[in-house]
């Protein structure tokens, strides 16, 4: 039974990577681009969250997720659509850039102290001996839902089929009518949304943040990205519940848990050297 | 409005000192089938780019119905109304026949349906899509291909690939269709059948077309009226036969 504790856990942790490797694997699949500013929008919305927190919880999340979703369309239409054509190198090292502008900017606003966001106190569901966090079982229905309603989405609907064309052949999609600038700000807007989201989970977790609280998380989903296959959507919800699970078993053994990110990442160095392409990338193939 | 649907002036492009092409005047008129044909490097392709907005000119400009689309992006030139069809297929590959079809409908206004609609499931979303699947399939049918609706699109074979990517440039609904070479790779029975098609285009939909075609053959069996390019310029223009027989394109052809 600890056991199964444990694997809850693992899947509630493995939803919030999820969402957030669904940022970069989408922004990756249409844009051609790794954002890895994608962690530090995690961090702008935990802070949103914190600065409207004294009005009201729920007012709060909108809030971030709003803001968030605007910082994600800026940071694209400001530092990355310029560079749109250029060479890939060049935007990577905007992306860090990016980055770093968030997290300075953040330190200027808030401080590099950790701060603390109480959003609520959801208790612990018992069952029997067992002990389940309400914040982890909302966590996991709330991801659950994302990723069915962001599949549905993708899948079918206009929109979603505009972005699976602009991922396949950009040029084509282009001369179909599809407006490939709004198709990549969407897919902007919508990562950054899910962000805003992945923050509120954190810090129901962990209710604690510092300008670099994006980093590790961001560090962590774009692994689960990679070991899901960039690229591919279903790949980054793979990726992001196994990576999840991994961390909460690994945590879960005193003997190993110091090394719990050591495993993560070596996890996917075993993985790319299996199959380069990630679990579920195939060569051109569900790309988005 | 202007008597032609497609009218270039002096449209011409350099790339670095290289003028790829030079001076072309095509007048296209409503309902034509019209053919761009010369050997391989002529340009043809380039006219096509610069069309479709793929390149800007650098010399000249081009208006569909009087109305100038240089310095268009791709998509709005599209949506003004000229689709294509590439010399070497652009499909959607790890899409089914229909959904690469949904694609080409995208745009057109019958299927308005916003984002937030589709993300909140609402019922017009479930319209939209059925609509848009429904018409899909209205515009295969044209092609033959309702039956491989379900195919992914890799998996076609050929000919149908060709006919699917034509699909798809009808379902944008253009008024002018640039076909890249439709018949390039295809047996005698495939091109007879393309021929049927895009006769049944111009017939049915009154769509104005303009092609790109190696098989001189196909070419004086469908075109009212040509322009011959070699090397970026136009060394023959006019009908079918007479531009074919001209002594200056048999030369580019033939070789003295």
């Amino acid at each position: 039974m600890e056991l199964l504790i444990t694997f809850v856990n693992g899947l509630s942790l493995g939803g919030i990577y999820a969402m957030i490797a669904l940022g970069y694997t989408m922004v990756y699949g249409i844009a051609k681009m790794l954002n890895f500013a994608h962690g530090d929008v995690i961090m702008v919305g935990g802070y949103m969250i914190l600065l409207f927190l004294p009005i009201n919880p729920i007012v709060a999340i909108i809030a971030a997720i709003i803001f968030c979703t605007v910082v994600g369309i800026v940071i694209e239409k400001v530092a990355y659509k310029p560079l749109r054509g250029a060479s890939p190198l060049a935007v990577l090292i905007t992306a860090i850039g990016v980055s770093y502008l968030l997290q300075s900017v953040a330190q200027i606003a808030f401080g590099s102290a950790s701060r603390f966001v109480v959003i609520a106190n959801l208790g612990t569901l018992k069952i029997g001996s067992l002990a389940i966090g309400y914040s982890t079982i909302i966590t996991l229905i709330c991801s659950m839902i994302v990723m069915i309603g962001l599949n549905l989405f993708v899948k079918f609907s206009k929109t979603g089929r505009a972005m699976i064309a602009v991922s396949e052949d950009k040029g084509a999609a282009q001369l179909m009518g599809i407006n490939v600038n709004n198709i990549i700000m969407i897919t902007f807007a919508i990562g950054s949304a899910l962000a805003a989201l992945a923050s509120l989970f954190f810090l129901l977790k962990a209710p604690s943040i510092t300008p670099t609280f994006g980093a590790l998380p961001g560090i962590k989903a774009f692994t689960a990205a990679v070991i899901g296959g960039i690229g591919s959507i279903p790949g980054a919800m793979v990726g992001g519940l196994l990576l999840g699970v991994i961390e909460c078993f690994a945590q879960s053994v005193p003997a190993i848990a110091p090394y719990t990110d050591a495993i993560e990442f070596s996890i996917l160095i075993i993985i790319l050297l299996v199959k380069p392409t990630g679990l579920l990338g195939k060569k051109r193939r569900e790309k988005v | 409005m202007s008597e032609f649907v497609l009218e270039t002036k002096n449209l011409g492009i350099s790339f670095g000192g290289l003028k790829a092409v030079n001076d072309v005047n095509l007048q296209i008129k409503q309902g034509e089938i019209y053919g761009l044909i010369g050997p391989n490097g002529a340009g043809k392709t380039t006219v096509f780019n610069i069309l479709t907005g793929v390149y800007q000119p650098t010399e000249g400009t081009f208006y569909l119905n009087g109305r100038e689309l240089r310095k268009l992006p791709q998509e709005k030139i599209n949506h003004a109304g000229i689709a294509r069809t590439f010399q070497n297929i652009r499909l959607f590959n790890n899409m089914t026949v229909r959904r690469n079809v949904m694609v080409g409908l995208h745009n057109r206004p019958e299927f308005k349906c916003t984002m937030l609609e589709s993300m909140l499931r609402l019922p017009r979303h479930f319209k939209c899509e059925r609509e848009m699947k429904k018409k899909a399939v209205e515009i295969l049918e044209i092609f033959g291909l309702a039956d491989e609706r379900n195919t992914l699109a890799c998996n076609l074979p050929y000919g149908k690939q060709r006919k699917l990517e034509i699909a798809r440039a009808l379902a944008t609904e253009p008024k002018l269709l640039l076909l890249d070479e439709p018949a390039a790779g295809m047996n005698p029975h495939e091109t007879e059948d393309l021929r049927q098609t895009v006769k049944l285009l111009r017939e049915k939909y009154d769509i104005t077309i303009l092609l790109i075609e190696h098989d001189l053959k196909f070419v004086s069996g469908i075109c009212d009226r040509i322009t011959v390019l070699n090397f970026g310029t136009v060394i023959a223009s006019g009908n079918t036969k007479d531009a074919l027989s001209d002594p200056e394109v048999v030369r580019a052809y033939i070789g003295k």
